[in-house]
């Protein structure tokens, strides 16, 4: 099978998946409960299977001819535009296919015991099915329009997710806010195709990429037309990828299920925005100016997100914004052109990002649903494979050797120094980043497995599971109904659910073995493997100072260690620092609890300007303009009209004799005046 | 006396008619009014025939006269059939079909 | 000669249409229409048609005022002169008092000029040649053929239109069942007969129904 057939298998088997469970509902009661869960995960496996089927037919052909289009028909073909449904399978794509496919059918397979016994069972395998499907299609994409169709689509299946649980008030508003930060994205990636296809005249990729080097845009850089479009495409990478100032639904997309927050917001969809920088990086290299826009926003996004997530309580937001800091790695990565090194840290973070947060739902899990840190503490006995994950993934996040963390991180920053100039101030915004995730993490760690175990740990230890007794809204506190759409009674942990254990050993295995594939003067397993994509990118053949890379290494490596110990000391030995710290800093504390306020803000400069002109068109425009002096205006004049002309219908024969009369006159008159 | 006195007779009755139909109340008198208007138009008639001198201004006086007649047959049995009715022999009263 | 004739004429007609406007009693208004027409006739004879003058007395004066005669007693009419119903309460009486005059006048002069004052010169003689003789023009022989052959169709249809208003006429005044006349209330039953009057109850000595 050619190589492409692959690319379309891929694609098939979760639209198979999503309409089997999604039209086949009825049947599916037949069947055994959990049959849509494993139709759900089969098809993602099957996904998978084509993904190395389509790696290995690709490393058959010679590396220039590693980057193959497929088309199945003529989507659009207008004047001007051409618009093919076609794939496009190279080296960037089938290596992000495979961390898709990969790392979702570890997180399906998990979903199987996790949402067991949910009323939305069958609901949530095709949303997340159909979640896969379009994020294949985002990433196989050969054109604008079909990226654009991705991208959409990947949108409306987050939003589906967030709100999975429907009837939690949260949930819902959660849901919307991240479909309308979205949306502005969406806007920004439109546009931005706009001003890149004004020039290039093709919305194909190979064809636009071969008119930007040829001189589409000029024959210098920075054409301001395509930093413009860059910049737009940069809009939409941050609204997906959850960037400042576009990253305020991330942490609330932690009402949806906690399979959820692993797949779209660890592993595949907040990483949507690095691919697109990735695969654009010809236009990119034509316009610095946009590159550097990426690296900054990237620093910043991870050195804001590192000093939030030191002060937050809800475990999974904890998780959420370490996301965030992590993306902010990437964007900054494939911003200063360490392509390689950032889809790598984007492969080795998705496993352990995942295991993060299937570690944190076994968590939840013995918690009955109640997800803060303060009230979680000591389950390091009752739950020891869950806190071996966590140790893992932890470890890994930080940047520790050998686990994988440790070698895609540094190989970023590397590559950001040895851009130099101002690019240096990103370096060491990097290493403190790398600090604060290291502190972050291992807080999160102690709260919730050192320390005196807290009831719900004693029961677990006692062999029972806790269960609350009256669900609630662990945010909010209001009691639901687990009948009609609420998260189910049943509670599972990793050590009881035989799906989780597996899809979390898996995970772990990765997250610590997956860095030997590129590790620095030893392998380049993914430079190389990537190179045909970047054949033509003038940023891709860096890292040559020697000196720089044993000293990146240990500074990560000691800085690492460093974190850790001070969370050690300040939640684990001395208890009463924490308190201490937060009252002699309270301003700077203030400001990271509050998550620098970015929410406030867009509330203060977009909501409530948008709200009140919301209410302005409808009281005033619509209410005074329309119904009154439109609606009311026309309908007045008609019966004005014919109240009018009633009055001739009086009734009375004599006035319609003398009517007669005049009319005749009128007539003689006119007769008279003619001759 | 030549044809001209003949016809400003004619005008004088039909407006005198003319004015009567718009003025009175009673629809007896209304209908005698009318039967003026007509009279009017009929001597009018007769005048322009003896102008050119052949019968058909005669003829259609007498259909018209015809017409008078029938007319003032069924108006006739109009009131009676309302006077039947006790309703008011007033044409200002009489307005059901207004709007 | 004929001058003479021809004021009295004219003025019988003119003060005959008055009167039937500005009379009070129904009957009276009947009456000047009656004079009316027979001063018309006059006038039509000035105007040598014999036949529609004799028409207009027997047909017109005759039986159309014979019927309209009948009618005014059975029905009666409402007391009061023009003015008096005119200055009256009623919704459209002031208004077209005035506008009724106003407008009557200004169709008179209209008329006036359009027929006096048109290039007609025609009108100024006496019109056209008259010889005498049995089928001269007017008499009853000349109308007979005329109608018998030229206007053969409308003579036709006249009669039909005669005899469709005869049976209309019938059938609008018929009496018709169901709705309460009087005059079964005044029908005598014998019972009544047997009765003096001025006895029972008081309703009955007023002469309603008990």
């Amino acid at each position: 099978m050619s190589t492409t057939t692959y690319g379309w298998l891929v694609l098939a088997f979760p639209l198979l998946g999503t309409l089997l469970i999604a039209l086949g509902y009825r049947r599916l009661e037949a069947l055994p409960p959990r049959a849509a869960g494993w139709i759900g995960t089969g098809a993602i496996f099957l996904a998978f299977l084509a993904a190395v089927g389509a790696l290995i037919s690709l490393q058959g052909h010679s590396p220039e001819h590693r980057q193959l289009v497929s088309s199945l028909w003529n989507y659009a073909y207008t004047v001007g535009i051409n618009a093919q449904f076609s794939i496009l399978v190279d080296p960037l794509s089938v290596f992000m296919i495979l961390v898709v496919t990969g790392v979702s059918t570890l997180i399906h397979l998990y979903s199987i015991s996790y949402m067991d016994e949910d009323a939305g069972f069958k609901r949530f395998f095709s949303y997340l099915n159909f979640f896969v499907f379009s994020m294949l299609l985002l990433v196989l994409a050969g054109n604008f329009v079909l990226l654009i169709v991705g991208w959409a689509f990947v949108g409306a299946a987050s939003y589906l997710l967030i709100s999975f649980w429907y009837r939690r008030s949260t949930a819902t508003r959660a849901g919307i806010k991240a479909f309308v930060i979205n949306v502005v994205g969406d806007a920004g990636l439109v546009l931005g195709t706009y001003f890149i296809f004004k020039h290039t005249g093709t919305l194909d990729f190979l064809g636009a990429f071969h008119a930007a080097e040829a001189g589409a845009f000029g024959h210098g850089t920075n054409n301001g037309d395509l930093v413009a479009g860059c910049v737009l495409l940069l809009v939409g990478a941050f609204a997906k990828s959850a960037q400042i100032p576009l990253h305020t639904w991330l942490p609330d997309a932690m009402e949806g299920p906690t399979p959820v927050s692993a797949l779209i917001h660890a592993a595949t969809m907040v990483t949507a925005g690095v691919y697109l920088i990735a695969r654009m990086h010809p236009l990119f290299e034509l316009a610095p100016a946009a590159q550097d826009v990426g690296a900054v926003i990237g620093a910043a996004t991870l050195l804001i997100a590192g000093t939030i997530a030191v002060t937050q309580t809800d475990i999974k937001r904890v998780i959420a914004y370490s996301t965030m800091s992590q993306i902010g790695y990437m964007i900054m990565g494939v911003s200063v052109g360490a392509y390689a090194a950032g889809l790598f840290h984007l492969m080795t973070h998705a496993f352990f990002k995942a295991l993060l947060f299937m570690a944190a739902g076994s968590v939840i899990g013995a918690m009955a649903g109640e997800q803060s840190l303060e009230k979680m503490g000591g389950f390091r006995k009752a739950m020891p494979f869950t806190y071996g994950c966590f140790i893992i993934g932890g470890l890994a996040l930080s940047g520790i050797p050998p686990f994988s963390g440790f070698f895609s991180k540094d190989e970023i920053l590397l590559v950001t120094g040895e851009r130099g100039g101002w690019h240096w101030a990103l370096y060491a915004i990097g290493y403190i980043g790398a600090f604060l995730t290291a502190i972050y993490t291992f807080r999160m760690i102690f709260r919730a497995f050192h320390g005196e175990p807290v009831a719900e740990a004693r029961e677990l230890e006692g062999g029972h599971l806790h269960h609350a007794e009256v669900p609630t809204n662990p945010a909010t506190g209001e009691v639901e109904d687990t009948d009609v759409g609420f998260p189910g009674p049943v509670h599972a942990i990793a050590e009881r659910a035989p799906p989780m254990y597996v899809a979390m050993t898996v995970l772990a295995v990765g997250a610590t073995g997956i860095g030997l594939l590129q590790i620095p003067k030893v392998d380049f397993v993914i430079d190389d493997f990537l190179r045909p994509t970047f054949a033509t990118s003038k940023l891709y053949e860096p890292h040559t100072k020697t000196g720089l890379l044993w000293a990146g290494l240990a500074l990560g490596t000691v800085l690492g260690l460093a974190g850790i110990a001070i969370a050690y000391r300040v939640w684990v030995a001395r208890p009463g620092t924490s308190a201490r710290l937060q009252a002699r800093l309270h301003p700077l504390y203030e400001l990271f609890v509050n998550k620098w306020y970015f929410d406030e803000a867009i509330a203060f400069l977009i909501v409530r300007p948008a709200a009140a002109a919301g209410r302005f068109a409808n009281d005033t425009f619509e209410r005074l303009f329309v119904d009154e002096t439109l609606v009311g205006g026309t309908s007045g004049l008609v019966r004005a009209g014919s109240a009018a002309v009633r009055a001739a219908q009086s009734g009375f024969v004599r006035y319609y004799a003398a009517l007669l009369v005049l009319g005749v006159t009128g007539v003689g008159l006119y007769f008279l005046l003619q001759s | 006396m030549s044809i001209a006195w003949y016809l400003a007779v004619s005008a004088i009755v039909f407006c005198v008619g003319a004015v009567g139909v718009i003025t009175r109340r009673n629809p007896l008198v209304v209908l005698l009014c009318l039967e003026l208007m007509l009279n009017g138009g009929n001597l009018a008639l007769i005048a322009f025939s003896r102008m050119w001198g052949n019968g058909d201004g005669q003829i259609l006086a007498l259909v018209v006269m015809t017409v008078a007649a029938c007319e003032v047959c069924i108006g006739l049995g109009m009131i009676v059939a309302i006077y039947r009715r006790h309703l008011p022999i007033d044409v200002d009263e009489l307005r059901e079909l207004q709007g | 000669m004929s001058s003479v004739l021809f004021f009295i004429a004219a003025i019988g007609v003119i003060s005959g249409a008055i009167g039937v406007v500005m009379l009070r009693d129904p009957f009276y208004c009947v009456l000047a229409l009656v004079a009316h027409l027979l001063s018309l006739a006059v006038l039509f004879l000035l105007l040598r048609s014999e036949f529609v003058a004799a028409a207009q007395v027997i047909v017109y004066a005759g039986a159309v005022m014979v019927l309209y005669v009948f009618v005014v007693a059975y029905v009666g009419g409402e007391s009061g002169s023009l003015s008096d119903r005119l200055r009256g309460p009623g919704p459209v009486a002031s208004g077209l008092r005035l506008g009724g005059a106003i407008l009557g006048g200004a169709l008179l002069v209209e008329l006036l000029i359009a027929l006096l004052g048109t290039g007609l010169e025609a009108i100024n003689g006496k019109g056209a040649g008259y010889s005498g003789g049995p089928h001269a023009f007017g008499t009853p022989a000349y109308i007979g053929k005329l109608l018998l052959t030229r206007f053969l169709l409308a003579f036709e249809m006249a009669s039909f239109l005669l005899l469709i208003a005869a049976v209309g006429a019938v059938v609008l005044a018929r009496r018709r069942g169901g709705l309460g006349e009087e005059d079964a209330a005044d029908r005598l039953t014998p019972l009544d007969l047997l009765r003096p009057q001025g006895t029972g109850t008081m309703a009955e000595g007023v002469g309603r129904r008990p």
